[in-house]
């Protein structure tokens, strides 16, 4: 199957790495970033696309368009890893809804479309008889969505709790170790790449809140919004906090939990014993998902990274082949 | 209520179980039996150790059934407030009156404050501290939590709370 990829940051580049090291039954057709776009039904040439990056600060040309590769024949899925608008989707929504109306699969990491118009483009996709998958959107290789869509049918899921931001559990990890501030965490954090230059996205628990809405919405069909949630990140957590939970063998993680039950939508520090699987160190992601049949299973990865990120894109790929593939 | 009791009983077959059925008759729950015997011992007695949940007021009925059966309570102690939940907050704990903040837990007369540690980094900076709140059972700690949450509010300390163990 031939696929289009848009945006060249660090997942996108994982992507088309994998796509060009690994014999897998997918090609790339075309690739952009918002500075310009390469296209060529034939297949591009993926060496190609990262020298120009390099060279140039973009993998195509200016004269090609995201909007122009969506709108194109030239591809069966599209892949959509461009950065996350928190506010408007933009302008992944866009190329989304396009794709689906034309009939295309459609892949994505971007938590910003499916977060805020989920309801929306299900049903579009439905009504069009294609496949919208979001894997790494959602703690990165840890592959939940397709666990919960596929692996857990016929379970109810009653709760969903973990720990969703490896930027937060890193932060909270170094203070713990480590007796640093919370500033000082944060700034080694930016230093070692865990964390953005503004870090308000992460370490207010907007990211996790943005992942639980995604989940919520995946297995109970909410149509939960960022504002359904009630969020406290983890900027005010003191060294002497982390210190009177650790004296009790205990640690300090930001954690996200739904539980339909409760109508609890919430993402907030919280204390959890030295022995809680959920309790990771570093950059980790767990998550815990409880059901009347299977019990409470714990899932723990890599919740970030470009490859990991990757790993979760070329299933859903490889998944949407085998379904699809030879069909009409 | 949760109640340990130090029994002596002859060491014979059949002893141990015939103290455990007044238990259940009474509507307790074992949580643990310690049993010890001592090698060396001569004696032709034993003591067992008895943790069990028992509910209110059934006590003196069960201490009568022990005793017919010819068996010795050496101790006893009851544990009213048998749940207990550490919470740690943050902020200006001292300058927005600690000692109202216990108060109001322990004058609802289901919950108490049974510790209280506190750090203060520096004059003026925010201080943690760690709560422990003791209560009956657990109806009674979610309403004492939810009034601590409702005064940390209005005080603006953030309160970090455990994770609760899904039942």
């Amino acid at each position: 199957m031939r696929v289009a990829l848009l945006g060249f940051g660090s997942v996108g580049q994982g992507v088309a790495r994998m796509l060009g090291e690994k014999d897998l039954p997918l090609t790339l057709t075309a690739v952009a970033d918002s500075k310009g776009g390469i296209l060529d039904p034939e297949g591009i040439s993926i060496p190609e696309a990262f020298s120009r990056k390099a060279k140039s600060g973009s993998c195509g040309r200016p004269k090609v368009s995201a909007l122009d590769i969506v709108s194109s024949d030239a591809y069966d899925i599209l892949v959509e890893v461009t950065p996350t608008n928190i506010d408007t989707g933009e302008p992944a929504i866009s190329h989304i809804r396009k794709a689906l109306g034309l009939r295309r699969h459609v892949v994505t990491s971007n938590k910003g479309p499916i977060a805020l118009a989920h309801r929306e483009l299900t049903e579009l996709a439905g009504k069009k008889g294609v496949a919208l998958r979001y894997e790494a959107t959602v703690c990165g290789a840890i592959p939940i969505i397709h666990t919960l869509q596929h692996g857990l049918l016929g379970n109810e899921v009653k709760a969903l709790f973990g720990v969703m931001n490896g930027t937060c559990n890193y932060i909270l990890t170094r203070m713990e170790d480590e007796g640093l501030t919370y500033d000082q965490a944060l700034g080694e954090a930016q230093e070692m790449g865990y964390a953005e230059k503004d870090p308000t996205y992460d370490v207010k628990g907007l990211d996790t809140a943005l992942k639980l809405v995604i989940l919520a919405n995946t297995v109970w069909g909410m149509d939960a919004g960022i504002k359904d949630v009630k969020v406290t990140g983890i900027d005010l957590i003191t060294p002497e906090a982390i210190q009177l939970a650790m004296d009790q063998e205990t640690a300090i993680r930001l954690i996200g939990e739904a539980i339909p039950s409760k109508d609890l939508l919430r993402v907030s520090p919280r204390i959890i014993p030295r022995n809680h699987p959920l309790l990771v160190e570093g950059t980790l992601n767990a998550l815990t998902v409880v059901t009347d049949m299977a019990g409470e299973l714990t899932f723990i990865g890599k919740g970030a990274g470009s490859i990991e990120t990757a790993s979760a894109v070329i299933g859903d790929l490889l998944y949407i082949r085998e379904r699809y593939a030879g069909r009409p | 209520m949760q109640v340990s009791m130090k029994l002596e009983m002859k060491d014979t077959p059949g002893q141990l179980v015939s103290v455990l059925e007044p238990i259940s008759e009474c509507g307790g729950n074992i949580i643990a039996v310690i049993h010890q015997r001592d090698p060396e011992s001569e004696s032709d007695t034993l003591d067992v150790q008895i943790v069990l949940d028992l509910p209110a007021g059934r006590l003196p009925a069960l201490i009568d059934q022990i005793k017919e059966r010819g068996v010795d309570i050496l101790r006893i102690g009851e544990e009213r407030l048998l749940h207990k939940r550490s919470l740690i907050m943050i902020g200006h704990i001292m300058h927005t009156d600690i000692s109202d903040t216990v108060d109001q837990i322990d004058r609802t007369g289901f919950a108490e404050v049974s510790e209280l540690s506190l750090m203060m980094p520096a004059i003026n900076e925010r201080s943690s501290a760690r709560i422990t709140i003791k209560t009956a059972n657990r109806t009674d700690m979610e309403s004492a939590v939810t009034i601590l949450r409702r005064v940390a509010g209005k005080k603006e300390l953030l309160v970090v709370e455990p994770l609760e163990e899904w039942a």
